[in-house]
């Protein structure tokens, strides 16, 4: 709860920042060190929440919010990576437009909407988590005013999502004429035989509405055009962490209320993991963008994180946790080198070992990462989750077309290793990297190889 | 569904105010077949985000009005390649 009062009011304080001063970098640092502070509340509250072993977990809002371990820790390493994000990125969203604090402040904003979904014990708290994170975004992604891109973008974005709002909602309103509460434990009730039709289209209208956030095949339209169109420093942020956020809420609503009717929507889940699996990485092979073809493999990647909602178990929630950190890191990394390139097609990466040798090197193991080569954080992250869908035992056939998937991802991962040591060209850089990215990135290739080597790491619940 | 025939992005924007309307009225039934408050203060809570949401969906739509001089959502697949 602390947590999400610091992270509203660290976005109050972006606000009248921005208002009071026109210096960009130094709003920049401003924002660095509130961030700071946040992971650090969150750090004490993940501590005090070790301390308080045996007790039940606090509820907060008339029992709306049950902020339990795992929430507590989720929150905590979801601020880690936003915290990495605004290091590795913070001056690049500085470039964006004029209105550099509001950036921070919306970015703040879309953090609380992150704890509230993390810890949410009732429908409403989800409908208000999934919108506070939803309506920052779509101004972010129209946030470089000068560029139609991204106008359409944002435009496009907003439509779909509040269309999938609206999905949502009616699936929440559904559930509440089967059961006559919002409260997620009270979903248990629903009796496996003799289930209310009501009850099911509930159900099934909360995976479209989620669907639609996490970007699954059949809803994924919006996807790549959003995440293409929208100013690169905001689509790390959209890709990832927000991702990872939604993806989460998703897993507990369907663990904590629908665990024991799994027979009933196991089959679309699958269904939909299976064509998230096939669109996200097929398409991604024929981009020519890096940056497109970022946005199908994060499409790809969420089709994996659909395994974690598929099987029921505690595994499952060990891996959405690695998977959310490892695919977070490598990715925000990953954006961070392509946006001090010129050209974001693959030829533009042609010569960059010669050019930039540490850069090139960083890259290798953020794609490593994402392809899920052994060592990396995104193999640990696929291992925990494909695991646990196969100790749950009744989609082992998802399984085996995941892993001809992951080597199809291999092979456009790969090709802007090619271009990169092989190709000769010249990779023109938007500006000198400094020795402060290098060191950034550094640390987050450091990270992805340490979520690589030990993911007990994250797994301190 | 007339998000996903109309062209005109307001028209588009004003379906999805209707489908937020649907689920308000549906919740206020329930409400009252349960004899259940807790609803119509979700209902409340609807009411509020969809004034968020309206308010940054118009920007965006003006936005993109002095742009290309028209909300004809068509021309939204310029993005595509």
């Amino acid at each position: 709860m602390k947590a999400i009062i610091a992270a509203t009011i660290i976005g109050v304080i972006m606000m009248f920042a921005s208002i009071l001063s026109n210096n960009k970098s130094g709003i920049v640092s401003l924002a660095t060190v509130l961030f700071f502070f946040l992971f650090g509340i969150n750090i004490w509250e993940v501590y005090e929440s070790i301390n308080a072993t045996g007790v039940a977990a606090p509820a907060y809002l008339n029992n709306m919010m049950s902020l339990d371990s795992f929430a507590i820790w989720f929150s905590m390493l979801m601020s880690g990576c936003a915290l990495l994000y605004i290091l590795l990125l913070g001056k690049e969203i500085a470039k964006v437009g004029k209105h550099v604090g509001e950036y921070f402040a919306l970015i703040a904003f879309i953090m609380v909407g992150i704890y509230l979904l993390a810890g949410y014990s009732n429908m409403l708290m989800l409908f208000i988590g999934i919108e506070i994170l939803s309506i920052p975004q779509y101004i972010l992604a129209g946030s470089d005013k000068r560029n139609l891109k991204s106008t359409e973008a944002s435009l496009k974005y907003f439509l779909m999502g509040s269309f999938s709002t609206g999905i949502l909602l009616m699936g929440i309103a559904m559930l509440y004429g089967a059961t006559g509460s919002f409260d997620i434990i009270n979903f248990r009730m629903l009796q496996t035989d003799a289930l209310n039709p009501l009850a099911l289209s509930g159900i099934l209208f909360l995976i479209i509405g989620l669907g639609f956030k996490v970007s699954a095949a059949p809803m994924h339209m919006w996807t790549p055009d959003v995440y293409d169109g929208s100013p690169t420093p905001f689509t790390a942020f959209m890709s990832t962490i927000v991702k990872a956020g939604v993806f989460v809420a998703f897993l507990r609503l369907f663990h904590a209320s629908f665990g024991n009717l799994t027979n009933h929507w196991m089959m679309i889940v699958a269904v939909i993991t299976a064509t998230t699996l096939f669109i996200g990485n097929i398409t991604a092979v024929f981009q020519q963008s890096v940056k497109r073809m970022l946005a199908y493999s994060s499409i790809a990647q969420a089709g994996f994180m659909l395994f974690a909602i598929l099987s029921v178990n505690a595994t499952a929630w060990q891996g959405i946790v690695i998977y959310a950190v490892a695919y977070s890191v490598a990715t925000i990394g990953m954006f961070a080198v392509l946006i001090k390139l010129k050209d974001y097609t693959y030829d533009g990466f042609n010569g960059l070992a010669k050019k930039e040798p540490a850069l090139a090197f960083f890259t290798t193991i953020f794609l490593m990462s994402l392809a899920g080569i052994p060592l990396t954080g995104g193999f640990m992250a696929k291992y925990f989750v494909l695991l646990a869908a196969v100790q749950q035992g009744q989609v082992m056939w998802l399984v085996i077309f995941a892993l001809i998937m992951a080597a199809v991802s291999v092979y456009y991962y790969f090709k802007v290793i090619i271009a990169m040591y092989f190709k000769t060209g010249e990779a023109e850089l938007n500006h000198e990297v400094t020795g402060y990215d290098k060191l950034m990135l550094g640390i987050t290739c450091l990270l992805v190889i340490l979520i690589g080597l030990m993911p007990q790491l994250l797994l301190n619940l | 569904m007339g998000v996903l025939m109309r062209r005109n992005a307001i028209i588009i924007f004003m379906c999805v105010e209707l489908m937020l309307n649907a689920v308000n009225l549906l919740m206020v039934a329930f409400s009252k077949m349960f004899n259940d408050p807790s609803s119509q203060i979700f209902v409340f809570f609807i009411m509020v985000v969809a004034a968020a949401e309206v308010a940054v969906g118009l920007a965006i739509i003006v936005m993109m009005y002095r742009k290309v001089h028209s909300v004809d959502i068509n021309i939204l697949n310029r993005l595509k390649h």
